[in-house]
């Protein structure tokens, strides 16, 4: 009824192109932004934006990262815990050694290092594939969390290995550091999420990100057509290296403030990416925020409901949570590989039917 | 959209249920994970205790204390979310055994003003009250502990280490790291040579290590681990056959739970610890007024444990702060600023801790502006596998606190008042 695309006329290239084809979408998306920027910042408090809204931004550019490189281009990677590491030491060691340099350049830097160590820990892409690939990313999780943990140059030589974040602003609004409002933390995370996810879409669309599709559907048959491997293959390491890195970036300096290596950036945050994007959907956008909402939402979810709601234990919430994650990756792979972005897509594709089906 | 709106709802609720007027004091516990061996006994004792003054006294001055726990499993961002789920309560102080979680909220705390109590953990400059002005560390920390064993081991040696090799099988983070600027500068005083060995986390795999270690054959090992580390390092120690009367662990590295799966074998293996270790009366009580009253906060199995001691020491603390603090401003319900003068102005005699039931449970201290650190004491213990116990085998050994502890904790808290932008002093 309202979710069609009759009466909405293209009558040029660009519009035929563009993201939303339909005019309800467009609506929704640019109300979402509405809320986003001019609603959320005003509402916000310490707790939503600590334990909901920072994490899940930042997740959310980490799994478009992600996506970018093992949805998109097929190259399963199982090093982004050590990449966003990278990203986190470079913000740091560049926000202590450059004071004066405003903060989102610090943040863009980090993301730029991210890239070449993705670049570096990529090259054994152009000879592996599968799962030997994914073991050389594993060498590069558990190298990089060595590194760090190992060379106190990265640290500044503090006598415990932690790093933490000095207060830093962006137009006299400390966006990192404990002076930091939930307000400013939360905008800067979502102007970089947006600007990155507009990039990443745009990347996707055009030509890179059609050559990365051909590597990841059959190798060979994207070489015979003219795809070189070499660059397809290690520019989706450096783009989603830098989201990688900007993630981290952020995840260090504006959501926890300090960090130590081993306990922040370990396997476990690679899992926790890795299932993100397996449960939102591999090789889509939409798919990477929902899978970061997701997996960020349901533990903060079935908390409140466990110990404040019904009383329970703490205890046996957390095995509960456990579980119930557990169970519903294992649903999500039986009942729907392709995740969360499938079920959006056909119910898209019920709604422009509705209520005629045939 | 759907769970953000569930969320809403359950958060709501959650603001729905606060703002009742009495003492609010969150537990950050542990009971999952790799680290909840430790994490279980010591948030029943620090919960117990309170109950124990709920259930005895109707709480402290009159008010009754509410216990709020939420589980971090020791990790830092769980620990975050805590810490922001609690402090709009009216949390008093905060106590979350884990040196990462405390790392990161010292300046959160110093933002929202509200104290924290880290006992023999965290950071140790935090001692230095000018520059933390509310963190407190009392009555010992982690420096003191490598000063009180290194202490030992002198008693141990004549009074020489001269030539000795001592190895520090560490936890490879802020916690195990803690010490090493200590036993460096000891090491460089007392002419032994250190040996740092460094284990990851969780610690679940250490032949590597205790392979280096029956290479180097030190002549004293020294430990600082926690949670399941403790566990294998013991079970590789007397698998390589190595004395345990030359295994020393930190406070955190001598448990029950640590040295029984070892069996027999650990007979014998020392440690360090800040409290004394007995059958104090008041264990009687909460056994008769809590746990079997059925409030007790776990299944009541840990009661008397190491850990289970120190959470309930931990309570004691911060109870007698909470009374000081009553005192100090005339009002029973106490706010989170008042409470750090209470604990700026404790003062623990023997009297004191008769009075809690629990004679000979600690040092007798007082705190300062500029000692937010207690005495630096600690006992060294002798676990006996056959009865099941750890025992003393020292008196209470003071830490070189003059010589090496407070120049290094000058310099450290002073570097992180350069960095953090803290003017330095007291009132």
């Amino acid at each position: 009824m309202i979710y069609r695309e009759a009466g909405d006329f293209k009558t040029n290239y660009v519009s035929d192109g563009q993201t939303f084809p339909l005019r309800f979408d467009r609506w929704a998306y640019g109300l979402l932004l509405a809320v986003a920027f001019l609603v959320i910042p005003f509402v916000i408090d310490d707790y939503w934006a600590n334990a909901v809204f920072v994490p899940f931004l930042i997740y959310a550019i980490a799994a478009i990262g992600l996506n970018i490189l093992t949805g998109y281009c097929g190259q399963v990677s199982l090093g982004t815990g050590g990449f966003m590491a990278v990203g986190a030491y470079a913000a740091y060691k560049l926000m202590t050694a450059f004071p004066d340099v405003p903060f989102p350049v610090h943040v863009v830097l980090a993301g730029g290092i991210t890239a070449a160590v993705g670049v570096l820990f990529g090259l054994p892409s152009l000879r592996i594939k599968g799962f030997y690939l994914a073991v050389a990313t594993l060498a590069a999780q558990f190298f990089l969390v060595w590194l760090f943990n190992k060379v106190p140059w990265f640290y500044n030589y503090s006598a415990s290995g932690q790093i933490s974040a000095p207060t830093r602003e962006v137009f006299g609004w400390a966006v990192t550091g404990p002076s930091a409002t939930p307000a400013a933390s939360y905008l800067i995370c979502l102007i970089f999420l947006t600007v990155l996810a507009l990039i990443a879409r745009n990347l996707t669309r055009g030509t890179t990100g059609r050559t990365w599709m051909a590597i990841r559907d059959m190798d060979i048959a994207a070489e015979i057509i003219g795809v070189n491997p070499l660059t397809a293959k290690l520019s989706a390491f450096a783009v989603s290296s830098f989201f990688i890195g900007v993630a981290g970036a952020l995840f260090f300096a504006v959501y926890l403030g300090a960090v130590e290596v081993g306990s922040a950036f370990g396997i476990q945050k690679s899992f926790l990416v890795l299932f993100m994007i397996i449960i939102g959907g591999l090789g889509s956008i939409f798919g990477s925020f929902a899978g970061a909402a997701f997996l960020v939402l349901l533990p903060v979810l079935l908390k409140a409901i466990g110990v404040d709601m019904l009383g329970w234990p703490t205890d046996i919430v957390a095995h509960i949570q456990l579980v119930i994650v557990g169970a519903l990756i294992i649903l999500f792979l039986v009942l729907e590989p392709h995740g969360l972005a499938q079920l959006w897509r056909v119910t898209k594709e019920k709604l422009r039917l509705w209520p005629f089906p045939y | 959209m759907k769970t953000k709106t569930l969320a809403a709802a359950a958060a709501a609720s959650l603001l729905a249920t606060s703002a009742l007027a009495d003492l609010v004091i969150p537990d950050l516990s542990y009971r999952t994970g790799p680290y909840a061996a430790g994490g279980i006994p010591f948030s029943d004792g620090y919960q117990d205790y309170f109950e124990l003054l709920n259930q005895r006294d109707g709480g402290i001055g009159g008010e009754p204390i509410r216990v709020i726990e939420c589980e971090t499993a020791y990790d830092t961002e769980r620990g975050v979310e805590c810490y922001e789920s609690t402090k709009g309560e009216g949390a008093l102080v905060y106590q979350p055994l884990s040196t990462g979680i405390t790392y990161q909220l010292i300046p959160k705390t110093a933002e929202d003003g509200i104290p924290m109590h880290t006992m023999g953990y965290g950071r140790t400059s935090a001692a230095n009250g000018a520059v933390f002005h509310n963190i407190f560390n009392y009555p010992a920390n982690y420096w003191d502990g490598a000063s009180v064993i290194v202490n030992y081991l002198l008693d141990q040696n004549e009074g020489s280490l001269d030539g000795k090799r001592i190895a520090l099988v560490y936890h490879n983070s802020a916690y195990g790291k803690e010490p090493i600027p200590t036993l460096t500068q000891l090491s460089q005083d007392l002419g032994f040579e250190l040996i740092e060995i460094p284990v990851d986390h969780p610690g679940q795999e250490q032949s590597s290590q205790w392979l280096q270690i029956r290479r180097e054959r030190p002549d004293y090992v020294v430990m600082y681990g926690w949670g399941v580390m403790n566990q294998v390092a013991i079970q590789e120690a007397a698998n390589i056959r190595y004395p345990m009367d030359q295994f020393i662990g930190i406070w955190w590295s001598g448990a029950e739970h640590d040295v029984t799966p070892a069996g027999a074998a650990a007979d014998g293996y020392l440690a360090a610890s800040f409290t004394g270790l007995d059958d104090f009366p008041v264990l009687d009580e909460i056994q008769e007024l809590v746990i079997d009253a059925g409030h007790g906060a776990g299944d009541g199995q840990s009661i008397g444990n190491v850990q289970y001691i120190r959470g309930m020491y931990a309570a004691m603390l911060a109870a007698e702060a909470i009374r000081t603090a009553q005192e100090l401003s005339g009002n029973t319900d106490i706010t989170a600023a008042e409470m750090r003068d209470g604990m700026e102005a404790l003062e623990v005699t023997n009297a004191t801790m008769e009075a809690w039931g629990a004679p000979g449970i600690g040092p007798e201290f007082s705190v300062s502006c500029q000692n937010h650190g207690g005495p630096g004491r600690g006992l060294i213990v002798r676990w006996n596998a056959s009865e099941g116990s750890f025992e003393p085998v020292s008196d209470w050994i003071d830490a070189d606190r003059a010589g090496v502890i407070d120049p290094l904790i000058v310099s450290d808290s002073e570097a992180y008042a350069a960095e953090a932008g803290i003017e330095a002093g007291c009132e």
